[in-house]
């Protein structure tokens, strides 16, 4: 079979929805010569007025997008920065997502937000290397970290035709994954619904993007050991997969979240709040996360410093094996 | 449009204001409005230079831009009312105020937001392949906000059918202009390249003639006008100004304001018999659409987050 990258997953999904729907066009920056490859290969197929690259006004062509989505058109808009997306948190939060409530109903903003490198790219310091899904499902936008080209494949489809807006976070750490796909098989993933990445019944590793390759590599490694992972990546951060979640944690009764945003109100905090609501576990759960109110540094070993990784995923996974009185 | 139906949008908006300030003191409506009174002939010029199908983007002070673009009194004191016959089912209010079907993109409660997302919709019209032209109102307050200028730069630069029409009332809450636009408000729409003219914002008919220009270009392919219009709010920025007394201008400036009330000014146009009529005529509107409005049922607490999303479907 084939290899196909997450990136040329992306970049596929983007064309294959292009064609099948006129309504469908990309802008943002330097898309026209595709800066990030994800809009590889487009400007040709399309023309300028499909592939509309935009003046460095992220404010206005993100309202710009809204207001195209409101007159029946489906945007995807590509920021090359992740931290972009808090110089458009306003025009996302308070106005595309507000739109249809605050009108009760009469219209539809489907928009679809890309971030082809999201987290840490290594070597971008602070302003470059934020992971800011979690800010994004706190005020209720459909938020989306696939892992896998397959996932980042379907998910991005099913965002583009569904008519709310929707952030696709694509993980840095994740954009050179490949893996062998029939790609005859591709096809829309749903939003909400999460996946086992790797069975497992002793404890349940909820991970997401880039990390469920981590969380897998952990797995493996604990399995010589005779501990056997569970690995949930739930793919849509909201709405979050609680049944599926549930479904796995019934079988281990043990709960670890890795997740690359901070510690405090962020995506691990939130599943351990959803443990704590809803499920019965036989030892207190754990969450690897970056620290309270962390900014990226630039020196390489204080980057890998913030960012959770193997080490410490495999510290939280011991330890929940540990403690508990139930076990 | 004749001077008498120039005449009629006026007054409505007055009659209109007045009374949903009376609702604002009689507790009907709840967390008060900011009144347009002194700013009527903005709305009424433009919108009578506009087809049924083209768009608008209003403002927190934007009933007499939906009232002009022909929504049912009804529905809108019913929408500032709360009410589920209200424009946008009382999910809205005063600040939000929608008709899709008549091209009403939204009031926006952001200053200077709605720039862009004009700008966004002409383009795709456009692209569609569809004669239609936006409008986008905004104050003089909006001229400082970065993404407005971000808007004029896409706009000019794609040459989209969009008008930028400024209502320049002197006041930004409290801030006067002068303290607050360094240069000319012209210039910054200038300095885009984007054709710009003052005019006088208390004349319906000047206005209407002025954006009759500004609309035929946009519609010819030329491209984005920026229209200053030189008005005077006369009443308060919001209604809490009525408890809180707020003093930054003058009795004398707002006397001078009222000696060029747009309503006077489309009414000496009129014969007496014809106001007279025109009068009696949007009072009668006006209590029907009160009565409805008063009359309608108030929303489903259990329904507070209904249409919270497009697709629903996809949320647990």
């Amino acid at each position: 079979m084939p290899k196909l990258s997450y990136l040329k997953a992306l970049n596929r999904a983007l064309g294959d929805e292009m064609d099948a729907d006129p309504d469908v066009f990309v802008l943002g920056e330097d898309i026209r010569v595709a800066a990030s490859n994800l809009t590889a290969g487009l400007f040709a197929r399309f023309g300028p007025e499909r592939v509309l690259d935009t003046p460095l006004s992220e404010q206005a062509f993100t309202n710009f997008a809204t207001g195209a989505a409101l007159a029946g058109l489906r945007p995807v808009v590509e920021f090359q920065i992740p931290s972009l997306l808090f110089l458009v948190f306003e025009q996302i939060a308070n106005q595309a997502h507000k739109f249809s409530l605050m009108t009760g109903g009469q219209c539809k903003v489907p928009v679809t937000y890309v971030v082809p490198g999201s987290g840490s790219r290594t070597g971008w310091a602070g302003q470059h290397s934020d992971h800011p899904y979690s800010l994004f499902a706190h005020v209720g936008v459909k938020t989306v970290v696939p892992a896998t080209p397959a996932d980042a494949y379907g998910l991005l489809l099913s965002a583009i035709r569904d008519n709310d807006p929707v952030v696709v976070f694509a993980p840095s750490g994740a954009l050179g994954v490949r893996e062998d796909v029939d790609f005859s098989t591709l096809a829309p993933i749903p939003l909400g619904v999460g996946r086992i990445a790797r069975t497992g019944s002793d404890v349940t590793v909820v991970a997401l993007g880039h990390l469920v390759h981590d969380a897998l590599a952990v797995a493996d490694e604990l399995a010589g050991g005779g501990v056997s992972v569970e690995v949930f990546d739930p793919r849509t951060v909201y709405p979050f997969d609680v049944d599926g979640l549930a479904a796995s944690v019934a079988k281990t009764g043990r709960l670890v979240v890795i997740d690359d945003s901070n510690r405090t109100s962020g995506f691990g905090a939130e599943v351990l709040a959803i443990a704590a609501e809803r499920f019965e576990l036989i030892a207190p759960p754990r969450r690897v996360t970056r620290p309270d109110g962390a900014v990226l540094p630039f020196a390489l070993a204080l980057d890998r410093a913030v960012q959770p990784g193997r080490d410490q995923l495999l510290a939280a996974v011991r330890d929940v094996l540990t403690s508990g009185g139930r076990g | 449009m004749s001077a008498v139906d120039l005449y009629r949008t006026v007054r409505l908006i007055r009659r209109f204001e007045e009374r949903a300030i009376e609702f604002v003191r009689s507790g009907e409506i709840v967390g008060g409005i900011h009144p347009y009174i002194g700013e009527e002939a903005v709305a009424a010029g433009v919108c009578a230079a506009l087809r049924p199908e083209d768009l608008i983007t209003s403002t927190h002070r934007g009933h007499g831009h939906v009232l002009a673009k022909g929504v049912n009194p009804a529905r809108m004191f019913a929408e500032l009312m709360g009410r589920e016959s209200g424009l946008n089912k009382g999910r809205g209010g005063s600040m939000h105020a929608a008709d899709f079907s008549l091209g009403i993109l939204g009031a926006n409660a952001i200053v200077g937001a709605a720039g862009s997302i004009a700008t966004g919709a002409a383009w795709a019209h456009r692209r569609r392949g569809r004669d239609v032209v936006a409008v986008s109102f905004f104050g003089d307050g909006a001229m400082n906000e970065g993404m407005l200028l971000e808007a004029f730069n896409l706009a000019a630069l794609w040459q989209v059918p969009v008008l930028f029409v400024c209502e320049n009332n002197g006041y930004a809450t409290t801030m006067p202009v002068a303290g607050a636009v360094a240069g000319s408000i012209t210039g910054r729409a200038k300095a885009f390249g984007i054709p710009a003219f003052t005019i006088d914002g208390q004349d319906p008919e000047k206005v209407l003639a002025a954006t009759t220009a500004a609309v035929d270009r946009a519609r010819a392919g030329k491209g984005p006008t920026f229209l200053e219009c030189l008005t005077h709010r006369l009443d308060a920025h919001h209604t809490f100004e009525h408890r809180t007394r707020l003093t930054y201008r003058s009795a004398d400036e707002l006397s001078a304001g009222w000696s060029r009330d747009p309503v006077e000014i489309q009414g000496a146009r009129l014969t007496a018999d014809d106001r007279e009529a025109v009068n009696a005529e949007v009072e009668a509107l006006l209590d029907a659409a009160a009565g409805i409005a008063l009359g309608s049922a108030h929303p489903d607490p259990a329904a507070a987050l209904e249409y919270l999303y497009a697709s629903p479907e996809v949320m647990h």
